[in-house]
């Protein structure tokens, strides 16, 4: 196998970073996708319950089914594969950050409110920066997440490892099937790693240090 | 009881608003009740005035419509003479301080964050706002240097309680408003904060509302007291010494509650009796001629002043070891004048020396209050009240003789003092 690698070290490069690209932006997109709906969430007491059930239920959504329904729409590609893991990235963050928006001590919104903070800069420098070490744990479980899912939309001709894996599939029983199938899964866990670590040191430089765990 | 008039209240320049409420209804949606009903208050510029009365009486309500944080149903409130209506509620929200329970600060600012927030909302350049920042700081008695970087949850209780007074103070409002401010410490440090905010209003002067359930507290720190019962009527309105002279009904009578005579031993303050001037040495004194110093005097003990004046520690002469006077380690409490001689026998039953060191502005070392200056005070009160009783009979008794000091006179011995 490791010849195999070395044969093909280029492409598996270009695959790893094309993955990591989908999966950042993707989880980027979700970011601000999730908070900005929780925000709107917290804000109309009745939709939060809908809110909840439809971040749990839409991670039972095979992402297969999800990108079949997509095909019709967006066809086959990039954009495609786009929109499939920012749809799944969004539920985790979204969860944490209706959770993260709600355990906001309602005396401290209180307080900035009675300083003569409005609304929106309530919500910017306090609710947010409160809430920060809960979403992004919820960003941590969504980036996870979303690079085992970036591997499935690969099958829509999307772009990242997840292609060798399907080649792996296809010709079970060929000479390199394992091998294709092996280094990618194995490029997605390092690449996963890395992501993740990389996430930590964001999170270290972004979460004051007053409200760091 | 003119000896119970402290004699402090000078003149300051005032820089406070006078509040006026006229009227004011809230009727919370969904409810039948008002929560407040038609109230009509004045509060004097440059005045303390203690909100006081049972849980749920509209207290809260009464006093978070006056910066808006609850709109009433009907009736007008105004600062200065301006309706309150008339501003944006912002602007009118960052001309009034805000206190409420245990500072509720922002636990990712720092301290100095914390403080700025109105500052820079007012569009204060930074160099103002970091000048103001020490400033306030060492207003609530915390070193800027030690504390402005620290985030709240590296802070005690009490300290966080003092950088939330801190903040109200932040853009100079000329009217602060503080739900329960002190409820959440001990009362040791209690009573500090409210010593505190005692000296910070001696040389600022705002006009301050205060809610609190405690009686004691009202009329500590109140220039008036308003009771309060169910659905904000006035049960009365006036200063603490005639709030606890003369009740003006049952409510009143009741709230003010058992030892009201006992009470008034929390109207005199510490600055009304004379305070005793044992040797002081400055930090960095030759430890020999602190010495000699103070067997001259016949002192036990000497007082150790920081280079603003402030007390640091009340050493006896065997501990003053080395050759210079240096920083006495512990804690010292000391009293601020305008605190109460119920304080006053707190901080000594726990000081060991007898007695108690007594500070004025900006903590600056005034002298000491010892234990026989007060207990000869209580007992010339005492006279007092009794010849009163022979002159006007009580009005009434109070049956509770229990107290939280034990060394004083009992209600019995004590009652009368009302004027009937
Ligand atoms: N947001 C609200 N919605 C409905 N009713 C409320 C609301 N806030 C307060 N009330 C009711 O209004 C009444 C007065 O409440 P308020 O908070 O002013 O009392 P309070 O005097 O501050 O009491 P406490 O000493 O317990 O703080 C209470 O009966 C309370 O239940
Ligand atoms: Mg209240």
């Amino acid at each position: 196998m490791w010849d195999f690698v070395v044969d093909r070290r280029e492409q598996l490069l270009i695959n790893a970073w094309n993955h990591a690209y989908l999966v950042i932006l993707a989880v980027l997109f979700a970011t601000v996708i999730a908070v900005v709906l929780a925000v709107v969430v917290t804000r109309l007491p009745k939709v939060e319950p809908v809110a909840n059930a439809v971040s749990a239920a839409g991670l039972t959504i095979p992402s297969f089914a999800l990108i079949g329904l997509l095909l019709p729409v967006t066809g086959l590609g990039d954009v495609t594969a786009l929109v499939a893991v920012t749809f799944y990235a969004v539920l985790p963050i979204l969860r944490n950050a209706i959770v993260g928006l709600q355990g906001v001590e309602p005396g401290l919104v209180e307080s900035a409110r009675g300083m003569g903070m409005s609304e929106p800069m309530t919500l910017l420098r306090i609710k947010l920066p409160l809430a920060w070490p809960v979403i992004l744990s919820g960003i941590r479980v969504s980036l996870q997440m979303s690079m085992g899912v970036a591997a499935i939309a690969a099958y829509v001709l999307g772009p990242g490892l997840g292609a060798w894996i399907f080649q792996g599939l296809t010709q079970v029983g060929g000479k390199n099937a394992v091998n294709y199938a092996l280094s990618a899964t194995i490029g997605i866990v390092l690449l996963a790693l890395i992501l993740d670590l990389a996430l930590l040191l964001v999170g270290r430089l972004t979460t004051s240090k007053g409200v760091r765990v | 009881m003119t000896t119970m008039e402290s004699t402090d209240k000078q003149q300051h320049t005032v820089s406070g608003a006078e509040i006026t409420l006229d009227g004011v209804s809230k009727i919370y949606r969904g409810q039948q009740a008002p929560a407040v009903d038609n109230i009509s208050l004045t509060v004097p510029a440059g005045e303390i005035v203690m909100f006081v009365g049972p849980s749920g009486c509209g207290k809260t309500t009464t006093l978070k419509m006056i910066n808006r944080l609850i709109e009433p149903t009907s009736g007008t409130i105004s600062i200065g003479g301006e309706n309150i209506r008339a501003k944006k509620v912002d602007e009118l929200r960052r001309t009034i301080g805000y206190v409420i329970q245990g500072g509720s600060l922002f636990p990712h600012m720092s301290v100095a964050k914390n403080i700025s927030i109105v500052p820079k909302l007012l569009g204060w350049n930074t160099s103002r706002v970091k000048d103001r920042v020490d400033e306030l700081l060492d207003l609530v008695g915390l070193d800027a240097a030690k504390y402005r970087d620290r985030y709240p949850r590296e802070l005690s209780g009490g300290q966080q309680q003092r950088v939330g007074v801190a903040r109200g103070l932040a853009a100079d409002p000329p009217v602060i408003l503080m739900d329960e401010p002190f409820g959440a410490v001990d009362p040791i440090t209690r009573q500090r904060l409210q010593d505190e905010l005692l000296s910070i209003q001696r040389e600022l002067h705002k006009t301050i509302v205060c809610v609190t359930h405690d009686i004691d507290e009202a009329i500590k720190l109140g220039d008036r007291v308003l009771i309060l019962q169910e659905g904000a009527h006035v049960a009365q309105y006036d200063t603490p010494e005639v709030v606890l002279s003369s009740p003006a009904n049952d409510f009143a009578q009741d709230f003010v509650g058992a030892g009201s005579s006992l009470k008034r031993l929390s109207l005199a303050r510490i600055a009304d009796l004379e305070l005793k001037t044992p040797t002081t040495a400055k930090v960095g004194d030759s430890t020999a001629q602190v010495r000699s110093r103070a067997e001259a005097n016949g002192d036990g003990s000497v007082i150790v002043l920081d280079d603003r004046n402030r007390p640091l520690g009340w050493p006896w002469l065997r501990q003053l070891t080395g050759e210079k006077i240096v920083q006495p380690s512990g804690d010292l409490i000391n009293l601020d004048s305008r605190a109460t001689l119920n304080d006053a026998l707190d901080t000594m039953l726990v000081s060991g020396h007898g007695g108690a060191v007594v500070t004025g502005d900006r903590d600056a070392y005034l002298g000491v209050i010892d234990f026989k200056t007060v207990t000869d005070f209580i007992e010339e009160m005492q006279r007092e009240a009794e010849t009163e009783t022979k002159a006007a009979p009580a009005a009434g008794s109070d049956e509770h003789p229990a107290s939280r000091i034990s060394i004083a006179p009992t209600d019995e011995e004590l009652d009368g003092g009302r004027e009937g």
